[in-house]
């Protein structure tokens, strides 16, 4: 059950490729993430799917419909968060709501009744009749949220939830999403280039740069396909001879000795699993080991694997600087 | 064709960002009272050597001037006023609605329309306290209809300047460049007879100059066509300029 599919789709302008043939399918209920750094594209395909942009080549179906010729059926049936706040500062935020909902043609009963639910799913009934200009950037973007789902959507296209958002209300925006997706049981598509929000929160990503797709599939799998955790210990005595006994485990994929400083790193398939029966064996051995650290492969470690680089190298003005630092903010997992 | 709702629903909005923002209504309103108040009050015993005649003051001569040079810049303003949509990323929100260009354009117009036509009926009531009078009280109720027309016109123009820009920084360029020589050849301030004939055949380009002649003739019985060729002609460049408005939101939008 695909709810998107699309083959070869490419978007040129003047010079630029910013979409280079790109092919995947959303299937109907997942939330399917564009992962990718600034200016890889991501943007430029959420607006042809939207069909604000046409594409230049390509096939793209949006819950049955074509792209190029269905323009109307697809609006009706996405709901759209631009990655720029798009509210009217001088409506309120259930005016908003209302002009959304009626420019989609919906009767007032069940406007009224849609608006209310929605300003509840996003905790912002309290605020509903207050101006958006007095609105930080963290309840616009609920707003924004409520706003794309008013009307009933098929699908959800987030483009940059949370950009620019600070940690705790990022975590927040990221509940909501989880939250609308299991109950109004809605396909959401959104785009990011933090790979935590993508991790946290997508049953699938694709990983996009340069305006192609380099790799599509769970979270789970991309970080699988990196052959599995690194162990890494550090060991007090008889240090060849342990590495010979690991060395000779099936369940151990590699081992990798660094002599001089008596470190092993052990790449296993379940890393937690496989600690206690290494402890286990040392202690048979009669071998001392000093630390002992597990390390899961991260979704960045996927990106670096697949693109050759990371995603911070990949941009380079300086907005980023300041979001390495949120980052470095974010509490380990 | 024409969805309804969408109209009155972008009309609602327009109504609803006027009535919130006190210093727009303000500012727009205050220039063409300075202007009714400062060229009426101070040519009021000028002598104009004949070229008005001799039964019309030049207050009641410039008040219908004066409106029409409100409409024409408020009207210019609520059609460019799109761009501030495109700059504060509300224009998106209308753009990717199931509704076509067409609905939006009439629901931008006519939400323009009004707001236009309050703050033209506010200084025409000022007029009145300072002095201005009209025999023709009927004139009150049917000068809504040149109003209208005017604002539609202008309107358009504005959206269709906006559909071709791609920020704000023309703005100031196109009230320079499009709005005032529009209102110099309307003959808002002196019949376009006064000026060389060079000058003044561009008049008849000008929608306004119908515009004005249409309001003089209903408030002042002074107009130089018919009235109803006034009214004819601008509803013929309603047509024009708002198909062209819906045309080049078209445009725009199929990149």
């Amino acid at each position: 059950m695909c709810i998107i599919s699309i083959k070869n789709l490419t978007k040129q302008f003047d010079n630029l490729v910013a979409v280079d043939h790109i092919s995947f399918k959303v299937k109907k209920g997942e939330i399917f993430g564009l992962l990718g750094p600034n200016g890889a594209g991501k943007t430029t395909t959420v607006n042809m799917l939207c069909t604000l942009l046409t594409p230049t080549s390509g096939y793209a179906k949006v819950d049955e419909h074509d792209v190029y010729k269905n323009k109307v059926e697809i609006r009706k049936s996405i709901g759209l968060v631009f990655q720029e706040p798009a509210l009217d500062s001088y409506l309120t935020a259930r005016e908003n709501l209302e002009f959304h909902a009626m420019i989609y043609g919906m009767e007032k009963k069940e406007r009224n009744k849609r608006i209310d639910e929605m300003l509840n799913l996003v905790e912002l009934k309290d605020k509903a009749d207050e101006l958006i200009g007095n609105f930080s950037g963290g309840m616009k973007r609920r707003l924004e949220i409520a706003r794309g789902l008013i009307h009933k959507p098929k699908i959800l296209f987030l483009d940059e939830p949370t950009l620019g958002l600070d940690v705790q209300t990022r975590r927040h925006i990221w509940g909501y999403i989880n939250k609308l997706n299991k109950k109004e049981k809605i396909t959401i598509i959104l785009t990011t280039h933090y790979l935590e929000e993508a991790d946290r929160l997508c049953d699938r990503i694709a990983i996009i740069d340069h305006g192609r797709i380099i790799v599509t599939d769970s979270p789970h799998k991309l970080k699988e396909k990196l052959g599995g955790d690194i162990i890494s210990l550090k060991i007090n005595n008889n240090f060849s001879r342990f590495a010979n006994e690991l060395g000779r485990l099936k369940w151990i994929r590699e081992v990798k000795a660094s002599k001089g400083n008596m470190n092993l790193f052990l790449t296993v398939k379940e890393g937690n699993r496989a600690i206690p029966k290494i402890v286990y064996l040392a202690q048979k051995l009669k071998i001392k080991i000093n630390e002992i650290d597990l390390h899961k492969p991260s979704l960045e470690d996927v990106f670096v694997h697949f693109t050759g680089s990371s995603i911070r190298e990949r941009e380079n003005n300086g907005k980023l600087k300041l979001e390495n630092l949120r980052k470095k903010m974010v509490p380990a997992k | 064709m024409i969805d309804t709702r969408a109209v009155y629903v972008l009309w609602l909005r327009e109504v609803k960002r006027y009535s919130r923002s006190p210093s727009r209504i303000v500012s727009t309103i205050a220039m063409p009272i300075l202007l009714l108040i400062f060229l009426g009050l101070g040519f009021r015993q000028a002598n104009f050597g004949g070229i008005l005649p001799k039964s019309i003051s030049y207050i009641s001569f410039l008040v219908p001037g004066i409106i029409g040079m409100s409409l024409l810049s408020t009207s210019v303003f609520a059609g460019i006023s799109v761009l501030w949509d495109r700059e504060f990323g509300f224009l998106k929100e209308i753009t990717v609605a199931p509704i076509n260009n067409l609905s939006i354009v009439i629901g931008r117009a006519i939400g323009g329309s009004t707001t236009s036509m309050i703050q033209s009926i506010i200084v025409l009531i000022v007029a009145m306290v300072i002095g201005f009078s009209s025999e023709n009280l009927i004139g009150f109720v049917t000068i809504l209809i040149p109003m209208f027309l005017i604002s539609i016109i202008f309107i358009s123009l504005g959206l269709i300047l906006a559909a071709n820009m791609t920020d704000i920084q023309g703005f100031g360029m196109i009230m320079n460049l499009v709005v005032f020589p529009l209102f110099l050849l309307s003959g808002a301030l002196f019949p376009i007879k006064a000026l060389p004939s060079y000058i003044y055949v561009f008049s008849y380009l000008d929608p306004l100059t119908y515009g004005v002649d249409a309001m003089r003739g209903i408030l002042c019985n002074l107009s130089a066509f018919p009235v109803v060729f006034d009214i004819f002609i601008s509803s013929i460049f309603v047509i024009i300029l708002l198909s062209a408005a819906v045309y080049f939101f078209n445009k725009s939008e199929s990149k």
